[in-house]
């Protein structure tokens, strides 16, 4: 919705000011009248737009995929080293995507003891598989209770909805 | 930290801090230190920098963006800036606009890229209109649906400006570098993208870009800019000690000069690269 209206406002109203930069690659055009984005059940979600997955002693988290809908296409990501502590509700790394860094924050808190290296050489991979192949840490949980904090697939799409209508 | 009031009269307060030739290293320090340790909203004019310098995006590759040899020659300065984006080269004759704000200063606005992007190019539309212009003037195309990325400002097809932003959770940072003046030797430190907007045609640099001052001066663009900031803000001019009393001492900013040697292996890398 968001998207929808500053675009059209501009169209309407552009004379002189701006040019069009169209992505050079074959990924997907990100459509503006796409209006739903996958949400997974069995993840918990933040209001920053960041997913985790639990499972066992490890919690896995990457964007979600109105995120990456939003931010665009994906040409860079930052990632902590393995052993760095990350803490909910504060940054860890930061996508680039037009022109654009974006701060990826931690839905918990804990040691970092897996990073997806993959995603220095394919980037894109957090818009092409957001929940999969574009996960971007694994994280030892120090505070598995910080979960129950998190909203379910249903509460989170409702936010997203609500978000977009309110923009 | 205290949330400071932000809106007053129904508009966001926003802190004018006007610069003049300031070093661009200095000015993106304060910039990503305002992002991260500030709580109000700042628009600050640089009004050109002192020496050349080369500013690149935070995932920018030396090897591939520019003529390292003739950067180590003549000793030009190249950083990393914080933000996303390509590669510019800065100098006097750079107008620097920079604004950074909470994600709900401006009414409306979701903090992602494009519609930030569309936001200030409104606000730029403003600061230009009933500027004369030769050439055709280039609309975005929407007949396709789909979703165009609002990148360069451009007079015709020639840029005279580029943007790039940083997005935090509760705030984001938009700074656009303004082709006022250029030396046209200057260009000849950049390389060709490999990644360019496709209205680029790959086209070199001086047949990509144009010079501001050939359609508005350098005072008229900075009041005018001054305008429109106003018309959607409440000004409050500040001065460069006001920004730093606001900054927490702990931050360190990331925006980084790049050594010589940093450089140098980066030609390492490139000749690497053709002989694979």
């Amino acid at each position: 919705m968001a998207l929808r209206m500053w675009a059209s406002s501009t169209a309407n109203a552009l004379k002189l000011s701006t040019s069009a930069s169209r992505s050079a690659l074959a990924s997907p055009a990100f459509s503006l009248a796409r209006s739903f984005s996958t949400v997974l059940e069995g993840f918990k979600y933040a209001s920053s737009h960041e997913w985790v997955k639990h499972d066992g002693p490890v919690a896995t988290i990457g964007i979600t995929d109105h995120a990456q809908d939003h931010l665009g296409e994906v040409v860079f990501v930052e990632l902590p080293e393995e052993g760095k502590s990350v803490s909910q509700g504060n940054s860890f790394g930061a996508v680039e995507s037009v022109k654009a860094t974006s701060d990826i924050n931690s839905p918990i808190s804990g040691e970092v003891v897996e990073v997806n290296t993959k995603l220095s050489e394919s980037p894109g991979l957090i818009n092409s598989s957001p929940y999969e192949d574009g996960w971007m840490i694994k994280v030892k949980p120090s505070n598995p209770s910080e979960l129950e904090s998190l909203m379910g697939a249903k509460e989170y799409t409702k936010f997203c909805e609500e978000e977009d209508a309110s923009h | 930290m205290a949330v400071s009031q932000t809106r007053n009269l129904g508009l966001p307060l926003i802190n004018l801090l006007r610069l003049k030739g300031v070093p661009i290293l200095q000015q993106l320090h304060l910039e990503e230190r305002l992002l991260r340790t500030s709580s109000d909203n700042w628009c600050i004019i640089n009004d050109g920098t002192i020496d050349p310098t080369i500013v690149m995006g935070i995932s920018g590759k030396p090897q591939e963006l520019l003529e390292i040899e003739s950067i180590l020659r003549d000793d030009i300065p190249v950083i990393r800036r914080f933000t996303g984006g390509g590669t510019v080269i800065v100098d006097q004759g750079t107008i620097f606009v920079t604004f950074i704000c909470n994600k709900d200063a401006v009414p409306g606005l979701q903090s992602y890229p494009q519609p930030i992007m569309s936001w200030s190019s409104l606000l730029y539309k403003k600061v230009f209109q009933g500027i004369e212009i030769s050439g055709f003037a280039r609309m975005i195309d929407y007949a396709s649906c789909t979703a165009v990325v609002l990148s360069d400002y451009v007079l015709g097809d020639r840029k005279f400006g580029g943007n790039a932003q940083s997005i935090t959770k509760n705030r984001w940072v938009h700074h656009t570098s303004f082709l006022w003046d250029y030396e046209i030797s200057n260009m000849g430190y950049l390389k060709l993208p490999k990644r360019a907007p496709e209205y680029r045609q790959a086209r070199d640099h001086l047949e990509f870009i144009c010079r501001m001052k050939d359609y508005i001066s350098r005072s008229s663009f900075i009041d005018r800019t001054i305008e429109a900031v106003g018309s959607e803000f409440l000004l409050r001019s500040a001065e460069l000690e006001d920004a730093h009393c606001t900054l927490g001492s702990k931050f360190e900013p990331s925006s980084r000069l790049l050594r010589k040697q940093e450089l140098g292996e980066a030609i390492f890398k490139s000749l690497t690269a053709s002989q694979s």
